[in-house]
């Protein structure tokens, strides 16, 4: 019944006779989904999946609406206890897998245990990015990523009934950060290095809508700042000190300026990388039988036509599945995924797509502005494509839009049309209409 | 022919009270369509989610909530778990995931009527222009 692994596995090499032995390192998005795609073709295969984590499975998206109280903790999984054992995972908790040797193929555990592979997926996802600050070890000081970032956080909050609370960085997890610390209500201060939030995506007009809504609920934004110094007393955070020298008051600080590609693994292999691990088409790595896959890879980027990092969670989803299913030999291609994200924050709905800051002389803008909504809608053309979409306040039939641009779409019949209220399905060409409704769906 | 009585017929269809009157006059929150009927000029036409094979919202979904059903092969939602991230509406190319703000927040779409022999919007189109088929 038990999925989980015994330590301290001895090396048997070819402990399986018939069938390939995978193992996964990574427990999350793209893990997971290499898991689905490689039982799709290979029932009798054994797959060990490695996890540094204790938890058997949750969803990294979710840590903030844990700690915001919207979602209780039996509702972080996003796949059932049981599909562990239904699909025959040998899942190893709490373990970090620390070396490779790639030559006799196996994995290597912090504890010295060592797991044999035939084919391995490097799926270690993303890392925080930790600024050195003088007082960055102090109580009170957290990076928010993963569950045990949560859970700490929450704890320390109910222990030093934390009542303010600074974020550095204005980005996506600071802002979730943000959200959450909202619904518990601690009053919060946002420390952002750049002149707006989500500056990597948004433009002016629509960071300001944002900015607007949480200066509305007592939620300060201060731009073009940053913490030089944490202070605190009796090891615990009190403020922090900002470059203009400006003091904030704070039992709590998150810092969020931003993930890496958690690489430590392949650093000292012989596997290419980048700020990640480079991997192919068929997410395949330098070295045969490795494959990478999610937040930790350099994977095709389909609108700058190069290999990036794409931190997001349909991007490692896709991924791991193009993995697995290359992985169990069937072989199939990754079309590449673009910068896209979701996001709601005082209520107001936000989808980004693409390249939104473009704007070159090829570029064209098309936009609309309701200053009394606070709707805004941005798109960026080029050479008669969409290469960049911001809708805040009306994202309705976003995911269209999407596929124009994943499906490299030429709107320069209709781009008229594209930011009328009425725009559907219907007013696409009837060519790609019935590429949509006959063909497969090119998967984003 | 662009009548909507295939989104009427939706709509109450996904009523906790499944009558015309209570279902647009008295519920909360407010049941919504989960079919799109669009028109231009003389074009019109029915769309609703069309459980795609290699379906995008379901790579999207960071909760879990979107599955595919086992028996049918149906995209559904266990409207529990939808947290209301709406990374589904940002990748469907149809455009037929719609948000429902009025209760919990959570993804609207259709669920091929699970429970009824064949979805009522086909049931009910008086011009037999939506069809219900399998397709392997």
């Amino acid at each position: 019944m038990n999925p989980v692994r015994n330590q301290n596995n001895p090396v048997r090499k070819q402990d399986i006779s018939n069938g390939v032995n995978y193992v996964i390192i990574g427990n999350s998005a793209s893990g997971i989904a290499s898991v689905e795609a490689i039982r799709e073709y290979d029932r009798k295969g054994k797959i060990t999946v490695i996890s540094n984590e204790a938890q058997f499975n949750y969803s990294r998206p979710l840590i903030s609406y844990l700690l915001g109280k919207k979602v209780p903790m039996e509702r972080m999984p996003f796949q059932a206890r049981d599909f562990y054992k239904d699909n025959k995972i040998d899942l190893i908790l709490n373990k970090e897998a620390t070396k490779l040797d790639l030559e006799r193929k196996y994995v290597i555990l912090a504890d010295g245990g060592k797991i044999p592979f035939d084919k391995l997926l490097i799926a270690t996802g993303g890392r925080p990015i930790v600024p050195e600050i003088k007082g960055m070890n102090l109580n009170g000081v957290f990076t928010f990523t993963n569950l045990d970032d949560a859970q700490r956080i929450e704890r320390h909050i109910k222990a030093n009934r934390v009542k303010r609370a600074v974020v550095l960085g204005g980005g996506l997890i600071g802002l979730k950060a943000t959200e959450a610390l909202i619904e518990l209500k601690i009053k919060i201060a946002i420390v952002e290095l750049a002149d707006r939030i989500l500056s990597a995506t948004f433009d002016r007009k629509a960071s300001r809508i944002i900015e607007t809504a949480l200066e509305k609920i007592d939620c300060r934004v201060i731009a073009n700042n940053t913490i030089v110094e944490i202070k605190g007393r009796n090891n615990q955070v009190e403020e922090v000190i900002l470059k203009d020298k400006k003091r904030i008051p704070a039992e709590l600080v998150i810092i969020a300026i931003g993930v890496s590609p958690n690489v430590e693994l392949a650093k000292n292999s012989s596997i290419k990388m980048n700020k990640g691990v480079l991997a192919d088409n068929f997410m395949r790595t330098n070295i045969l039988d490795v494959y990478a896959a999610g937040d930790c890879s350099e994977a095709r980027d389909c609108l700058l036509g190069k290999n990036r990092p794409i931190a997001i969670w349909p991007a490692a989803k896709r991924q791991g599945k193009i993995a697995g299913f290359n992985m169990a030999g069937m072989k199939r291609e990754y079309q590449g995924s673009f910068a896209m994200n979701s996001v709601e924050l005082c209520g107001i709905p936000t989808i980004s797509l693409g390249q939104t800051l473009s704007e070159g002389k090829d570029c064209r803008i098309l936009e609309h502005f309701d200053k009394n909504k606070a709707i805004y809608k941005k798109i960026v053309l080029k050479k008669g494509m969409i290469i960049g979409i911001i809708f805040v306040n009306d994202i309705e039939r976003a995911g269209i839009y999407a596929g124009l641009i994943k499906d490299k779409v030429d709107v320069s019949g209709f781009q008229e049309n594209l930011l009328k209220e009425d725009f559907g399905f219907i007013s696409l060409p009837k060519g790609y209409r019935k590429h949509l409704v006959t063909g497969e769906v090119s998967t984003l | 022919m662009g009548c909507r009585l295939c989104e009427v017929h939706c709509l109450v269809q996904h009523s906790k009270t499944k009558n015309i009157i209570k279902a647009y006059k008295g519920e909360y929150p407010k049941p919504t369509p989960r079919i799109i009927v669009e028109e231009k000029g003389y074009v019109s036409f029915a769309l609703q989610c069309r459980h795609c094979e290699d379906a995008p919202c379901l790579e999207a979904c960071i909760t879990g909530a979107l599955y595919r059903d086992k028996k049918i092969g149906a995209v559904l939602l266990d409207e529990d778990k939808c947290v209301g991230c709406w990374m589904c509406i940002m990748v469907c190319p149809f455009g037929v995931i719609s948000r429902n703000v009025e209760g919990k927040k959570i993804a609207s779409k259709c669920d091929l009527c699970m429970g009824e022999e064949i979805p009522v919007c086909v049931k009910n189109c008086p011009n037999g222009a939506i069809v219900y088929e399998e397709k392997k």
